[in-house]
């Protein structure tokens, strides 16, 4: 068995899997019901100023978007940051870390962007035990009004600004959780890590509106009537996270610098994705939110089984091994040629690739009158479209061409060497090759 | 009390009220909207569809799916009902698994195919149970049609007829419209009065007029539809039987299968029809297995299908015989009755085993005997009735083109016209093509 214990910023967990700062970790009772159910941490849910804590709506919170089956792919939310009062979540914290040391537990922040405001908080955090904080720049609803969250992480100087008075009042690790709700996430990222941050968490969810009603014209979920955008979150924003992760990772001004990946984890493969992309730990909240704790049983024997079968004895050995082969389209090796290729015994003849390759690709795939459906090499493009849509997995597969071979589309010779964009003819600014 | 299932003889109320009512409920229950979300979800939506290829009446099964899949069933419901206004009807008794189900993609890939006819009940009986008719009729022809026979063939054509803005007769034999929809097909299949609801529904378009009790040959002919109608539509189905020859078929509790049936179908208290103990149906379609079905379902002990073929030769189809198992019923290939004996009623069948040369049957000298106080016959049903002068086909009407038969101005379809499988959906078909011949005729 794979070992999967955690060592991020120094403090270390069981496993890569820690709750988000979200419902699951908003009391004692459910984080101790994590804890015994196998969860490596916790974020507890964002702590706000002390006084009287901040008041949710009484209607639906969240709305939802479905598979088949009503397999729940997103989810959408207006909750705001923890309604219960700070010094109840400060004493619950501090019975908690106590009695389970071995886990990592981590404090959410968003206070107004004041130094007094933190300065206030940050030594009744330390006194809990906590392993360190996390920043919440993230919340898209709500708390942006009020100045806080995405208000703050989609300003790079309030967040460098923010960062370095928490490393000042503060001497645990300090991460910082970035929004997605921004152009350029290395912009964020590279502001925390001017302020001294030790790590970034991301992503927060992601501005959405999930229906609307059509009778009421209310958008979803509609309190009295009216709706207003909440956060997404679920399967739905794994690819856009992972995006956002993996251009923190080999950005220059922030290569290296640890991460913790948020958003659609679901099962072990989602993690050892976003492990693979320099994440050292993971976080979930909508898969708990779905299926409840025991989830964590699959997501760590599937990492450990993975791990074994691959030959990875730690989670550092895989953190980060995917980083080198991301890179941007203009290194594309545009000599590399792949033509698409239909398994005649594994074809149930639904046309779909057909439909969609005639209809809105390249009228590379012909339908004869007893519906065998081929693909014709010298129109295709190998864009990949008729595997996404074919029903029957490995059907249609995309077969590099050897060096040396005629590609019939265009009658050239398929090179054995590597060129990309900045080189072409056809690039107006490529550099002359020497 | 109940009698009993080993009560002698023919009898009534071998099982209770409750255990009769329970028999013969729906076959395929209705699917519940998630049902229907979970099933609409397994189609690929595929490219010139091979489910409509197959289904007799091309309804548009990919659209009417993804109606379904997009929330709304009664947009479906016209989908279907624009090409077969009996799909409510097909939908319960379609052999869907030798039609569109069996070329579904998804049979290909996993032996499971999209559930084709349920979905498409589930569409159909939304959009019904609203009340209102989905179709409007075009503005007045003037022109009249006679349509002879009420079954799903004369149904379709009158409909899309009087759609077309025609008006339409329709002279129907027998008390009550629908055919074998009413008749004929079986209890389990098409529950709660659907036949007679379903023609009141199709009625609403307007237009068209039920004359029941008018036969033709008797108290109407050809020659007079002819004079008094722009264009005559027969579709009167096959009314008479094929003879079996045996000794002893006059003896008590020897009769035809399709008359059983149809008191099963008529029956307003199921435990007041009788049946034997020992049941013997003689034939291997659709008929024999409804009948040798019922006969399970109303308390026979003992039911047997006794074909003189092989299983693959069988009319009825896989699923059916399949089915039929399942109800306990015992199927016996490759035998055919000698005698039936008794002593007035009868009390034993008398059977030869059979071996095919050249698909000559020639009995091989074995016999076997059953214990049989009832013998249902259904070795098939036969073209009766037909007026005159009309051209025929083997031993159906023949018909050239959508129905068009020897006799200008006069057109056929369903069972009683020539080619074609004998269907619901198949008459379906051929009643509404000839429909759109017959108006193209009219208009030009
Ligand atoms: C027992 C049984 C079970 C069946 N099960 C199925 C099934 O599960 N699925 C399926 O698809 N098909 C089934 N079939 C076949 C299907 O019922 C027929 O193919 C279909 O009903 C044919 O329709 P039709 O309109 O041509 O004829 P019919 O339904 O037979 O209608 C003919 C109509 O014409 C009337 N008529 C006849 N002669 C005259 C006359 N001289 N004057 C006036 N009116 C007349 C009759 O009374 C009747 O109403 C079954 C058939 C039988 C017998
Ligand atoms: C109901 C709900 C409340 C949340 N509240 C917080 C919060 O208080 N603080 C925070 O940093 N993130 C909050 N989040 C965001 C999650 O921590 C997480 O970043 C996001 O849901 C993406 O992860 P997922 O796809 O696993 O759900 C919340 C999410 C949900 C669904
Ligand atoms: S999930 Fe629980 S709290 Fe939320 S609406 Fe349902 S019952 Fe109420
Ligand atoms: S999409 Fe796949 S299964 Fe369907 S016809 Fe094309 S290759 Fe065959
Ligand atoms: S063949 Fe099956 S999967 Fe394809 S359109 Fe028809 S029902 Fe849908």
């Amino acid at each position: 068995m794979a070992d999967l214990t955690t060592n991020f910023l120094g403090i270390s967990s069981p496993n890569p899997y820690w709750l988000a700062s979200a419902p699951p970790t908003d009391k004692e009772y459910n984080v101790r019901r994590a804890f015994e159910a196998g969860w490596g941490g916790v974020v507890w849910k964002t702590l706000g100023s002390e006084g009287p804590p901040v008041v949710n709506v009484n209607g639906p919170r969240y709305g939802a978007i479905y598979g088949a089956d009503r397999r729940l792919l997103g989810l959408n939310n207006i909750e705001l940051i923890t309604d219960r009062p700070l010094e109840v979540n400060l004493e619950e914290m501090a019975r908690v870390k106590a009695d389970y040391p071995d886990r990592a537990l981590i404090a959410s922040i968003m206070v107004p962007c004041e130094e007094e405001a933190w300065k206030a908080i940050l030594p009744s955090v330390a006194e809990t035990g906590a392993d360190g904080i996390e920043l919440n720049f993230g919340c898209p609803h709500g708390m942006s009004e009020r100045g806080m969250g995405s208000a703050v992480g989609q300003v790079p100087e309030y967040i460098e600004m923010v960062t370095r008075w928490c490393k000042q009042y503060y001497d645990r690790p300090v991460i910082v959780k970035l929004t997605p709700n921004i152009t350029d996430i290395r912009k964020p990222a590279a502001a925390a890590r001017n302020g001294g941050a030790d790590a970034v968490s991301l992503i927060n969810t992601i501005n959405s509106i999930t229906s609307v009603n059509l009778d009421t014209f209310s958008p979803e979920p509609s309190i009295d009537g009216k709706g207003s955008h909440g956060g997404y979150c679920g399967p739905a924003v794994k690819p856009i996270a992972l995006s956002m992760v993996s251009e923190i990772a080999r950005a220059e001004a922030t290569h290296g610098m640890p991460i913790s990946g948020i958003g659609g984890v679901t099962t072990w493969r989602d993690a050892a994705e976003f492990i693979s992309l320099g994440c050292g730990t993971v976080q979930v909240c909508t898969a708990a939110m779905t299926y409840g704790f025991k989830i964590i049983d699959e997501l760590t024997a599937g990492l450990s089984e993975w791990m074994d079968e691959k030959g990875y004895t730690s989670i550092d050995e895989v953190i980060g091994r995917a980083v080198p082969n991301v890179t941007d389209w203009q290194y594309l090796n545009l000599n590399y040629i792949a033509k698409a290729k239909i398994d005649q015994d594994q074809c149930i003849k639904c046309g779909r690739c057909y439909a969609a390759c005639e209809d809105t690709s390249h009228q590379a795939i012909s339908m004869s009158d007893d519906r065998v459906f081929e693909v014709m090499d010298d129109e295709c493009v190998a864009c990949n479209l008729c595997v996404d849509v074919c029903p029957v997995e490995g059907c249609i597969s995309m077969v590099p061409m050897a060096a040396g071979e005629i590609d019939p589309r265009t009658g050239k010779k398929v090179q054995p060497t590597y060129a990309n964009w900045t080189t072409h003819p056809n690039n107006p600014m490529a550099k002359a090759a020497e | 009390m109940a009698q009993g299932q080993m009560a002698p003889g023919i009898v009534a109320g071998r099982l209770s009220s409750d255990e009769l009512t329970s028999n013969f409920t729906d076959l395929h229950p209705p699917l519940a909207p998630h049902e229907a979300a979970v099933a609409a979800d397994r189609c690929y939506f595929c490219y010139d569809a091979p489910c409509v290829t197959a289904c007799p009446t091309d309804i548009d099964i990919p659209l009417f799916i993804r109606q379904i899949q997009a929330g709304q069933p009664q947009a479906a419901g016209r989908t279907i009902f624009q090409q077969n206004i009996l799909g409510g009807m097909c939908a319960r008794v379609c052999p869907t698994e030798t039609l569109c189900e069996e070329a579904c993609v998804r049979e290909t890939a996993e032996g499971k195919p999209v559930e084709i006819g349920r979905l498409q009940r589930f569409a159909t009986d939304d959009l019904m149970s609203a009340g209102a008719h989905p179709f409007e009729r075009a503005a007045s022809t003037g022109k009249t049609v006679a349509v002879v026979g009420a079954g799903p063939a004369g149904l379709a054509c009158a409909h899309r007829l009087a759609m077309l803005g025609h008006d339409v007769v329709i002279h129907e034999g027998k008390p009550k419209p629908g055919g074998l929809n009413e008749y004929g097909i079986a209890a389990y299949k098409s529950t709660n009065n659907f036949a007679q609801a379903e023609v009141d529904w199709l009625l609403k378009i307007g237009g068209i007029t039920v004359e029941t009790g008018s036969v033709l040959g008797e108290s109407i002919s050809l020659d007079g539809l002819v004079e008094n109608y722009d264009a005559v539509f027969l579709s009167i189905g096959l009314a008479g039987v094929n003879a079996l020859h045996a000794d002893g078929v006059d003896k008590d509790g020897v009769r035809d299968a399709v008359d059983f049936i149809s008191d099963v179908r008529q029956a307003g208290d199921l435990a007041q029809l009788p049946v034997g103990r020992n049941v013997v149906v003689i034939g291997g379609g659709m008929t024999a297995v409804d009948a040798a079905i019922k006969s399970k379902l109303l308390g026979a002990e003992n039911v047997t299908i006794a074909y003189r073929r092989g299983r693959d030769a069988m009319g009825a189809s896989r699923y059916e015989q399949d089915l039929a198992a399942s109800h306990g019923v015992q199927i016996l290939t490759n035998v055919q009755p000698v005698a039936v004996r008794g002593n007035g009623a009868a009390t034993e069948i008398e059977l030869e085993y059979t071996s095919s040369q050249n698909g000559q049957l020639t009995g091989t000298g074995e016999m076997v005997r059953l214990r049989a106080d009832q013998v249902l016959k259904a070795i098939g049903q036969t073209l009766e009735g037909a007026p005159e002068g009309l051209k025929l086909d083997g031993n159906k009407i023949a018909v050239s083109g959508a129905g068009r038969t020897s006799v200008a101005g006069v057109w056929a379809g369903g069972d009683c016209a020539a080619g074609g499988e004998d269907l619901t959906v198949t008459a379906v078909a051929e009643g509404r093509d000839a429909a759109m011949d017959i108006h193209a005729t009219l208009v030009s």
